[in-house]
């Protein structure tokens, strides 16, 4: 892999104005430049998909937080991508009541349909498929989200009809 | 209140959800909202916290620590007291991810209003000036709709600068997460929203004395916090009525797993296991036995028929030998494999553990091959023993927070 010569990554050129503004603003909200870290990391995973080293060095830079302190913070959450991602990210909740309920037929029938395993992209790009914990929708479960959407009440059928709609549909969060 | 009305119907947490449009804040006014933060700013913080103290609230995050004695631990200064810090914090937890617990996402989209006066009149009795409420990244319905009402409120003065008149101000901000589990642990909490890696802290100092940023916190659950502007509005009394023979207050119940009608409700404390899994959820699906529940969230220990006499309050289950944790029930039924299940449960507190101490990161990985081993038909006898030690490393006391007791 080629390293990265993080002295020529400097946040003005690599973020985006929009992207400074909401970071300054989380920023402005909290005590210290650190703590915006996880939110500076959702507004550029937001507009770029995933963070890339380069973002990382980008966010380093603009709030002043150490290097290996915000990949410490980026790799420990869920929700942030440090390796490209599809277009659309599957989140299946692989929890208790969703395994109780019929998640081992749900996740055969995705992986089937989408010909990937968890952790996986598909070829064309348009799917990544993430186990989640618990989605909080455990009196409907089996349960997923997708961008911002949550669907509930999975059956192998649905789940398959919902991933067959997205796909033509184009990225939720666009 | 007159004697007509029965305490048992009443449902103050939930009685103006609607998952639909939550209430305005002028609806949510019209139907007595910001009365019980109006109370509270016409009595002095420390008769708010008498108030608080007396009612008997005790934490729905889980542990049920009493509310009132927690603040009270809070320093207390005078006006222009040189010791006193410059802030203090008030956190609502609403990072709700314990497998089978959805209770404070019905209130964070069903009336967030609800939420916002109940910080304001904890922060008022703590003397924070600033709240936070620490959101799961997942709820994006909560997170809008909680922004929503803050900025009503902040158009309305009931946050920002002195208050409606009074000599208080306060500031609320939604912070949402990215999605960790340790991440509710309180003190866990408090370094996520430092920015710093979510690990738990070692306790003491409380977060109460030293918390964020080094200032004295109160980390309150969603569902705690949202008693205040009923306790504060109706009185002592009458909460406690509510359920006279047990905790005081209601709670809210719920249950999952292949139950008839899954699903939350409000009741007064103390309803037995019994009641909240045949009078409320239904009883098992057609074809199925009911086998064992969890009473309150993965963490909390397996209980059978035997014991669905219970009645669901923090002192009786423990009495069993469990907790009510979050009071929601995962229900086990005779189809499901009950290895499969705890494989399920272990796997995720492997997965989600912070790996910050040795029993928990090592033993819970641990734990988990060895039911895999069980569960394809390939244990041993000797894997019995390894799980036993396994239980024993992982017990309250070897390691820095509950998650690893939680998981055994
Ligand atoms: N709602 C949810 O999603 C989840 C809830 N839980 C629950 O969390 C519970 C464990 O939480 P913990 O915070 O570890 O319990 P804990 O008993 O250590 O603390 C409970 C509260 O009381 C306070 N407290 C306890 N002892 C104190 C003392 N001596 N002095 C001052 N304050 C004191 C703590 O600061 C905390 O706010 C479990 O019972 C579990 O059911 C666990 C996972 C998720
Ligand atoms: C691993 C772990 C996860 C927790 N997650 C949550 C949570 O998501 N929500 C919550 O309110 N409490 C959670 N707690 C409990 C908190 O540490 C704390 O006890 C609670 O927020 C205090 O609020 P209360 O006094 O109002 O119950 C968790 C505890 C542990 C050990
Ligand atoms: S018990 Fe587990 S989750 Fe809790 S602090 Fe230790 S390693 Fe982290
Ligand atoms: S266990 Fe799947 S949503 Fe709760």
């Amino acid at each position: 892999m080629e390293t990265i010569d993080t002295t020529t990554i400097d946040y003005q050129h690599y973020l985006t104005a929009p992207e400074i503004a909401a970071i300054e603003h989380e920023a402005s909200i909290m005590e210290t430049r650190e703590a915006a870290g996880i939110e500076a990391l959702k507004v550029v995973q937001e507009n770029r998909g995933w963070i890339s080293d380069e973002s990382l060095f980008a966010i380093s830079d603009l709030l002043a937080i150490p290097i290996a302190q915000l990949e410490g913070v980026a790799t420990f959450y869920n929700l942030i991508y440090r390796q490209p991602v599809g277009e659309h990210v599957i989140h299946l909740c692989d929890s208790i009541a969703c395994h109780l309920t019929g998640l081992d037929a749900v996740l055969a029938a995705i992986k089937q349909h989408l010909n990937i395993e968890y952790g996986q992209t598909t070829a064309d790009g348009k799917f990544t498929l993430l186990s989640n914990a618990c989605l909080g929708s455990c009196d409907k479960a089996p349960a997923m989200m997708i961008g911002t959407e949550h669907y509930q009440h999975l059956s192998p059928e649905s789940a398959v009809d919902i991933l067959q709609q997205l796909a033509v549909k184009g990225a939720v969060n666009a | 209140m007159p004697e007509s009305i029965s305490y048992n119907n009443l449902k103050p947490l939930t009685q103006w959800v609607n998952l639909q449009q939550p209430l305005s804040f002028d609806d949510y006014c019209q139907v007595g909202g910001y009365q019980g933060a109006k109370v509270a700013l016409e009595h002095s913080p420390n008769d708010v916290l008498d108030i608080v103290k007396n009612s008997g609230l005790k934490g729905r995050g889980g542990a049920g620590f009493p509310t009132g004695m927690k603040w009270s631990f809070v320093p207390m200064f005078k006006d222009g007291d040189e010791n006193a810090p410059d802030n203090k914090y008030l956190v609502a937890n609403a990072d709700e991810m314990e497998p089978g617990t959805f209770k404070d996402r019905l209130l964070l989209e069903g009336v967030p209003h609800q939420l916002v006066e109940a910080m304001i009149i904890a922060a008022y009795t703590i003397g924070a000036n600033k709240g936070y409420i620490f959101l799961r990244g997942e709820y994006h319905l909560a997170a809008k709709r909680l922004q929503q009402s803050i900025d009503e409120a902040y158009q309305n003065n009931w946050l920002g600068e002195k208050i409606q008149g009074s000599a208080y101000s306060m500031d609320l901000y939604v912070h949402c997460s990215a999605g960790r589990y340790i991440c509710g642990e309180e003190t866990a909490l408090i370094n996520a929203l430092e920015g710093k890696r979510a690990t738990p802290r070692a306790k003491p100092p409380f977060p109460q004395v030293s918390g964020l940023f080094g200032k004295p916190t109160i980390v309150n659950n969603v569902e705690t916090l949202c008693n205040l502007p009923h306790i504060l509005k109706n009185g002592i009394e009458w909460f406690q009525a509510i359920a006279p023979n047990s905790d005081a207050g209601s709670k809210i119940y719920g249950a999952c797993g292949r139950v008839k009608t899954p699903g939350l409700w409000e009741l007064p404390m103390g309803p037995t296991l019994r009641e909240v899994l045949y009078d409320y959820a239904g009883g098992m699906q057609e074809g199925l036995q009911f086998r064992g529940l969890l009473p309150g969230g993965a963490s909390t220990d397996f209980l059978v028929e035997e014991h669905l006499d219970t009645p669901m309050d923090f002192d009786s289950i423990a009495k069993v030998g469990s907790r009510l944790g979050t009071g929601g029930l995962i229900v086990l039924d005779d189809k499901n494999c009950p290895v499969a299940m705890v494989l399920n449960l272990m796997r995720f507190f492997a997965q989600e553990s912070c790996g910050w101490c040795t029993p928990c990161r090592d033993g819970t990985p641990w734990a988990v091959e060895v039911l895999n081993r069980i569960e394809q038909g390939q244990g041993k006898i000797q894997d019995l023993d390894t799980l036993a030690k396994l239980c024993d490393f992982m017990w309250i006391g070897k390691t820095h927070c509950a998650l690893a007791p939680g998981a055994v």
